[in-house]
């Protein structure tokens, strides 16, 4: 046995508190999951009725493939999401720097984006056909109002976010206000509205989805609902492997874009 | 050019933070102003470069700036305020696209201003890749940028550790010495007081009144060998400030 008093390293107590991510996990808890599945459904301890095999679900898929119509409903719900997305986004960074910026905007509009905000968009759905029309008019509005308000919220956060020190220095070099708002408060809110973009791509497809459950001949979601209605729980499972794969690209794309923009932080 | 301040009162809410401040601001002179925390040093400077309107009295500005000028009072700022997605360059370049230069012009500025304060290598470096040395010699080659008429640098050295300090001390003097310019000089720091004023104003306690200019007639460039001889102003500055800032520091801040 040691001396008591002999010398002894110092306990460590540090490290830790640092997640890393990585690829290859994330992959094999998809494939370890995908593998157990269908080891499950082969075995007969998921009943087929409960729960199609994942090869069940790709053959459903391959099928959608070679019928040609896999593009036509991708199509018609890529643009619906990107249409309404697009504008959503852009009247909501408007919307959100006059309430950064102006002091009557700020006033009038929070309270009502308060309000808003949380009422479920799928909620008014059938006041948007009335309003819009049972085509694309609806479907667009939807998606246009559910991102509308997130991202209003995520840029005006970030434009009272950004140093007003930074503000001062463009002030006290004479900078016009355009170029103070241009050049300082936009690059200095990008780092909050990006991430809001996640938020409201994300409440973009789940609404999608919805609307195209009312009156949508061709799309993912009315593709789902017809698996549905039929007990076609594979071509249900397919369709919404397709939703998730459209959510993984869009989140990778806004990642990408992250990285971009963003390189000069730390 | 050069200024007066005359009759200068200002309060935040029912605070008196400055009270009946006269002084000149000559030409081709530092003017250091210091005094005890909180006794409206850095309000008084933003009133000086107008980012703040004066309660009673007014900043007056004789004569014309240069002609060149593009803002004749400019600042430099304790925290640099450099924008952190703009490169060196292109941080210089940011106060000069409001004025209507060609693209040659402003480029021949910005390799000026960045060799005068030896950033050359530099250009385009992000300011997070840079110490807090460069980041405000950075700073101070943007605002050497729109040829000032009068700088107004606040507590530009405090964010500084002592050796940076010292350095950017020798280079504010080399740049004095080579074209001498106007500043108003803002800080806490008794040792920058009596290497860079040409006159130190020593304001009170709330409210910031004058309670005594110090000249120190010593050219700037010899006082670094002649340390001994300034000691006396020193210790002269620390006398007047030394009870008050003894009172300012058991003082609730917001009292």
């Amino acid at each position: 046995m040691p001396e008591a008093n002999a010398p002894r390293p110092v306990p460590f107590r540090g490290g830790g508190f640092r997640p890393k991510s990585s690829l290859w996990v994330g992959a094999a808890v998809f494939a370890l999951l995908i593998t157990l599945w269908e080891i499950g459904s082969r075995t007969g301890i998921i009943h087929p009725l409960v729960l199609p095999a994942p090869s069940e679900a790709a053959e459903a898929f391959i099928d959608l493939y070679n019928s040609g119509l896999l593009w036509k409903h991708l199509g018609a719900s890529l643009s619906r999401l990107a249409i309404g997305w697009t504008a959503g986004t852009l009247l909501g960074i408007a919307v959100g720097f006059s309430i950064g910026l102006f002091s009557l905007a700020r006033a009038g509009l929070v309270p009502l984006v308060a309000a808003i905000f949380p009422i479920p968009k799928i909620a008014l759905l059938p006041l948007f056909i009335i309003w819009f029309g049972i085509g694309e008019g609806s479907k667009v509005a939807t998606i246009l109002f559910g991102t509308f308000f997130p991202t209003v919220v995520a840029t005006y956060g970030g434009v009272d976010n950004v140093d007003r020190g930074l503000i001062r220095m463009g002030q006290s070099f004479g900078l016009s206000w355009f170029s103070i708002v241009r050049k300082i408060i936009l690059p200095g809110a990008l780092p909050a509205i990006l991430p809001g973009f996640r938020i409201s791509a994300a409440i973009a497809i789940v609404l999608l989805v919805a609307a195209e459950m009312i009156g949508a001949e061709f799309g993912v979601g009315a593709y789902i609902l017809l698996a549905g209605s039929l007990m076609a729980m594979d071509q249900l499972i397919a369709g919404v492997a397709i939703l998730s794969a459209i959510g993984l690209t869009v989140s990778w794309i806004i990642g990408r874009t992250e990285r971009l923009l963003l390189r000069w932080r730390t | 050019m050069h200024l007066s301040l005359d009759g200068i009162s200002h309060h935040y809410g029912g605070m008196s933070v400055l009270s009946g401040i006269d002084l000149e601001i000559p030409a081709g002179e530092i003017v250091c102003i210091v005094g005890p925390s909180g006794c409206g040093k850095s309000t008084l400077l933003r009133l000086i470069g107008g980012l703040e309107k004066p309660d009673e009295g007014a900043v007056l500005q004789h004569g014309a700036p240069p002609a060149g000028s593009l803002n004749p009072l400019t600042y430099i700022f304790q925290d640099f305020a450099l924008l952190p997605w703009r490169s060196v360059a292109g941080n210089v370049s940011l106060v000069l696209e409001d004025h209507p230069l060609g693209k040659t012009e402003r480029e021949a500025i910005i390799d000026d201003v960045l060799a005068r304060t030896k950033l050359s290598d530099f250009k385009v470096a992000l300011p997070r890749q840079l110490s807090g040395g460069m980041k405000q010699r950075v700073a101070i080659a943007r605002a050497l940028a729109v040829r000032p008429a009068v700088l107004l640098m606040d507590e530009p050295l405090s964010a500084l550790d002592s050796q940076t300090r010292e350095l950017l001390m020798d280079d504010l003097v080399g740049l004095w010495s080579k074209t001498p310019f106007t500043a108003v000089y803002v800080t806490h720091n008794l040792e920058e007081a009596v290497r860079l004023g040409h006159r130190i104003v020593v304001l009170s306690r709330r409210p910031g009144t004058i309670r005594d200019v110090v000249a120190i007639d010593m050219p700037l460039a010899e006082r670094p060998g002649r340390l001994t001889e300034l000691t006396e102003a020193r210790e002269r500055l620390w006398s007047l400030i030394r009870d008050e800032a003894a009172a300012a520091d058991m003082e609730l801040v917001d009292a």
